[in-house]
């Protein structure tokens, strides 16, 4: 399959099931919102060594959140339920507690319910104030600028990681516009986020080592300067590879996501230097969920 | 299938329980075996179709016409349907429900919603002392649900509460939220003396300047962003609550009753 001059690999990205949570934050205004969610959603780009995988979703019209107040809606990806737990309460009680004017809500009303503010509460010190709310439960919880708000618990559900594909180009700028063009659109799809710095990896990994200790290491197969060293996967035009990782609500809110990002990275075309649409996979023996690029770019 | 509606025919000189006429307690009987019950008037018994008019089969929305103040124990447990009362009710209304809705056009008596669990009562007129209180001797009163009287309460408004909303558009008497362990009352008019006496938690709600006792302590004024999500909830209510320009988030907070625990709250509109 070629588009617009690139070539869509006959291949198929492998992702996993893991466990996702969604939360609200609002504040006095969208910078803050804003900064509440970078913070929170920092160091976050791979379970491989973070916990979890945390992006923000989207900004949030004041008219879409609980209080009223401009908001961003951040979303939290981890192998586990219980490592999902963790990684909320631990971000909420760093990141958003301590942001100024932050309030914390529930993005998820399904599911199974995990603690988002219910244990926070204790920051209150018996000063804290419970409030029950058309069924849902409120923690007002006294800070030296007024009061952090936070409902008292989200919804965790069943979720897709590591949905991928990878940008082959001529140069390193070029990959990095295709993939900045890609993410840019990706953005306006619902319940996904791209984990890494600002949604693009460079350093996309192959399971094992060489090193015992380590679980991963550079693909080594995609790696321009070893094009002579390493069974490579790239012809020699190809300078340099960039990643998109995807992880999503549904199967069907990745397949969506692909297929805007490969398009648009594709609109740029081979005049641009993209010469090539690939994924990473593991032989299709370690994630049940197998996105086809072909079947995706039908 | 219209409502199942019960026109009073007879004011009684002794007071009538009506707690077997709830949806639940209805479901699945004919007009003639509702006509058959027997209703507790004083010391005597009473048929249901000696005391009403019977017309309508959907016994869960039951509609109560020519209603008077010795009407007692209306939607007793309510577990589910909904109650409309035309005229006025006596004691107990909505004891201890636990589901569904009340409507009444006229004025209630005493204990109106004790020990309510959920569900929601609406009250055009007046409702008599301890709404949302707990029967003598019990130490829980309103556990959940909303309870909106358009006009005015009597004394003790939400003692022993626990949980829930107490919504009042007019007045309230004295010791308004006295023994409050949980729960928000709110009042748009004026409320009496030593309001929120022994107050242990909860919220009170104020449209005006309370005669303060001196066991509250004055915190400040401030914006709580818990009070358009509280305002919000209440949008659906036909009320004045539900009105935006109701709608608040500045208050001055006191708090108290520092003789008791004091970690309840009034909250005062600025």
């Amino acid at each position: 399959m070629i588009i617009n001059g690139v070539t869509i690999d006959e291949t198929f990205a492998e992702a996993f099931p893991m466990k996702a949570t969604r939360a609200i934050i609002t504040a006095q205004n969208e910078k803050w919102a804003m900064i509440s969610a970078q913070a929170m959603t920092g160091f976050a780009t791979s379970v491989i060594a973070c916990g979890c995988e945390a992006g923000i979703e989207r900004v949030l019209d004041p008219s879409e959140t609980p209080d009223g107040r401009p908001g961003v809606s951040v979303m939290i990806f981890a192998m586990g339920g219980k490592g999902l737990a963790k990684q909320l309460e631990t971000r909420a009680g760093q990141c958003v507690l301590t942001s100024p004017t932050s309030a914390l809500f529930a993005g998820i009303d399904g599911g199974t319910r995990i603690a988002l503010g219910k244990n926070l509460r204790y920051f209150g010190d018996g000063f804290q104030v419970s409030k029950l709310i058309s069924g849902k439960r409120y923690w007002r919880i006294p800070v030296m600028d007024g009061e952090f708000l936070t409902e008292a618990t989200t919804g965790q559900v069943d979720a897709v990681g590591g949905g991928n594909f990878l940008v082959l180009a001529q140069s390193q700028p070029q990959a990095l516009a295709a993939c900045e063009a890609a993410i840019e659109e990706m953005r306006k799809i619902p319940n996904v986020i791209m984990p890494f710095p600002g949604g693009v990896v460079r350093s996309g990994s192959k399971v094992g080592s060489k090193y015992k200790t380590l679980g991963a290491s550079t693909n080594d197969a995609f790696c321009p300067t070893l094009k002579g060293m390493t069974k490579t996967d790239l012809s020699p035009e190809i300078e340099s590879v960039m990643e998109i990782v995807i992880d999503g609500l549904t199967k069907e809110d990745i397949d969506k996501a692909m297929r805007v990002g490969i398009q648009a990275a594709c609109d740029l075309g081979a005049e641009n230097g993209i010469k090539r649409i690939s994924a990473g996979n593991y032989g299709g023996k370690l994630g049940p969920f197998h996105f086809h690029l072909q079947e995706i770019m039908a | 299938m219209s409502a199942l509606t019960l026109t009073l025919k007879l004011r009684l000189d002794q007071r009538v329980d009506m707690s077997p006429l709830v949806c639940q307690k209805l479901m699945g009987l004919d007009p003639s075996d509702i006509a058959a019950l027997e209703l507790q008037n004083g010391k005597a018994k009473v048929r249901v179709d000696s005391l009403f008019d019977i017309s309508g089969s959907d016994t869960q929305k039951i509609v109560i016409k020519n209603s008077y103040e010795k009407l007692d124990f209306i939607g007793k447990e309510l577990e589910t349907g909904e109650i409309s009362v035309i005229g006025d009710v006596g004691a107990y209304l909505g004891l201890g429900m636990k589901s569904g809705l009340i409507k009444v056009s006229g004025n209630t008596g005493l204990f109106t919603a004790c020990e309510m669990k959920k569900g929601l009562i609406e009250i055009d007129g007046n409702t008599g002392d301890f709404l949302g209180g707990a029967l003598p001797g019990n130490k829980m009163g309103m556990k959940g649900g909303t309870v909106l009287v358009k006009g005015n309460a009597g004394d003790r408004v939400g003692d022993h509460m626990r949980r829930g909303n107490i919504l009042i558009e007019g007045n309230a008497g004295d010791y308004c939220g006295s023994r409050m362990t949980a729960g928000t009352i709110a009042v748009m008019g004026q409320t009496g003396k030593h309001v929120g006496y022994a107050m242990r938690r909860g919220t009170l709600l104020l449209w005006n300047g309370p005669q303060l006792p001196a066991n509250f302590n004055d915190c400040g004024a401030h914006t709580l962003a818990f009070l358009p999500i509280l305002f919000k909830s209440f949008r659906s209510l036909n009320s004045a609550f539900s009105e935006p320009a109701a709608m608040f988030n500045r208050v001055r907070r006191y708090a108290g009753d520092m003789s008791e625990m004091g970690r309840g709250e009034i909250l005062v509109k600025i």
